[in-house]
């Protein structure tokens, strides 16, 4: 199986090819239009800030290709929130593919931003979580959050209840790193890469 | 909930694992990727190497190791010692890791700090800060403890957050290797002025010290070398504890 991730100097890639060449894929780091199209599924990474983000989609127009893919496509972190119609951070406009907006964590009885670490997520649905358990570990990193809304696909609790992630035709997005989830992480992988 | 983290610390020289292990079913104790793999199996949270090298053909050697680390773990980790400039980050990041820890440089050129955080975001920088106590006050030392510095622990810990650290690693020098308990009272005023996380080093010996520092010194995660090195502590078993004792952890 053939999986894009989609490149635009968006930080740690190293460990979600990784992760994929576990599950026996061949990934190929590319912002070339025609093999994006042309994969069987795509991985939208993201680590960063929203803004600067936006701006390297637009250099190479990936902002006018991501929401017209067919593909399963696994928006993963800033790429999940930037799969959304607009950031609180820098006040950022994004791709609209899930009608919703991302917003700054307020912390609530002192908890640090941001949020990073073990959380557990539940509510889960979408074949993404075939298998795995309601209130499963996986490691996330963020200051902002997508809330919950009839996208989502699974929740967290910091602060609030917010979405871990959202799912929506051939669009799914985790707000933790399943790459970096262990074992749990690697059954949701494995998961997306069935669909 | 968040769960409490439990970070193992590993140095590292030459590429290889130094200081001494014991855990069983081990090829290659002193194979750094072989010994995260092992200790990612028993649920550690977290992975901490710690460049010691002293020689600069030798350092080379820790891109080839964080690229492997990142090949086989599928949990995070970060890389610490010498990284002296945006350069050195950057090659850590596209190699593979997911933090690196500043120490000596950041004394050295604050900015430095300021610098990592707007160019790889604030998640990827972990502050680290020995400290030790000289006529009651917490002095922040260099160069692995050897040298005292003018800076205060929690000013330079406010400075640092503001600068843009991720997380602030707290090694107290008067607990580190005497296996009495971590430095709870000044973890725990850390923990309440800085809205960023705060991992505790230096002092676990029990593995009550574990309970102590989260519910007394407020740490969001812990950090230890040889209890885990050695076998004195299992990580399974220290997880089990802390879940009785009504710690959230990830078990």
């Amino acid at each position: 199986m053939k999986i894009a991730i989609i490149d635009y100097k968006a930080g740690n890639i190293k460990s979600v090819e990784a992760a994929l060449q576990r599950l026996g894929c061949q990934t190929v780091l590319t912002k070339s239009h025609d093999i994006i199209k042309s994969a069987d599924k795509v991985i939208f990474p993201g680590v960063g800030n929203a803004g600067a983000a936006m701006e390297a989609l637009r250099a190479e127009k990936l902002d006018a290709l991501i929401p017209t893919l067919r593909q399963p496509v696994l928006g993963i972190c800033l790429g999940m929130q930037l799969m959304c119609r607009h950031s609180e951070e820098e006040d950022t406009d994004a791709l609209g593919i899930f009608d919703v907006d991302v917003v700054k964590f307020v912390p609530k009885n002192g908890e640090k931003i941001p949020q990073m670490g073990w959380n557990q997520i539940f509510g889960l649905r979408t074949p993404l979580y075939d298998g795995v358990g309601e209130n499963s570990f996986v490691y996330f990193v963020h200051s902002y959050m997508v809330p919950v809304f009839d996208g989502t696909a699974a929740t967290c609790d910091y602060t609030v209840q917010f979405s871990a992630s959202i799912a929506k035709n051939n669009f799914y997005g985790t707000q933790f790193h399943p790459e970096k989830s262990g074992v749990v992480g690697h059954k949701i992988l494995e998961n997306f890469l069935k669909i | 909930m968040l769960a409490k983290r439990i970070i193992a610390c590993l140095d590292v020289k030459d590429g290889q694992t130094v200081k001494g292990v014991s855990f069983e079913n081990l090829r290659y104790a002193g194979d750094p990727v072989e010994l995260g793999k092992a200790y990612s199996e028993q649920g550690v949270d977290e992975l901490v190497y710690l460049d010691i090298t002293a020689t600069n053909e030798g350092r080379k050697q820790i891109y080839s190791l964080v690229e492997s680390v990142a090949k086989n773990l599928s949990i995070p980790f970060t890389i610490g010692g010498g990284i002296t400039s945006v350069e050195d980050a950057e090659n850590l990041l596209i190699h593979g890791a997911d933090k690196i820890s500043v120490n000596s440089a950041a004394v050295r050129n604050p900015q430095l700090v300021s610098d990592l955080a707007l160019k790889f975001g604030k998640q990827f920088v972990v502050v680290a800060i020995d400290a030790k106590t000289i006529d009651n006050q917490w002095i922040v030392h260099t160069h692995g403890g050897k040298r005292p510095t003018e800076k205060e622990l929690f000013s330079w810990a406010r400075e640092m957050e503001d600068r843009g650290a991720g997380e602030i690693l707290f090694t107290s020098m008067d607990h580190d290797g005497h296996q009495t308990g971590f430095a709870n009272e000044a973890l725990a005023r850390l923990s309440d002025m800085l809205s960023i996380p705060v991992i505790a080093s230096g002092g676990a010996g029990e593995m009550e010290h574990f309970k102590d520092v989260f519910n007394i010194g407020k740490a969001d995660a812990a950090l230890a070398a040889s209890i885990f090195h050695f076998g004195k502590i299992a990580i399974p078993d220290l997880k089990r504890y802390l879940a009785a004792n009504n710690i959230n952890v990830r078990v």
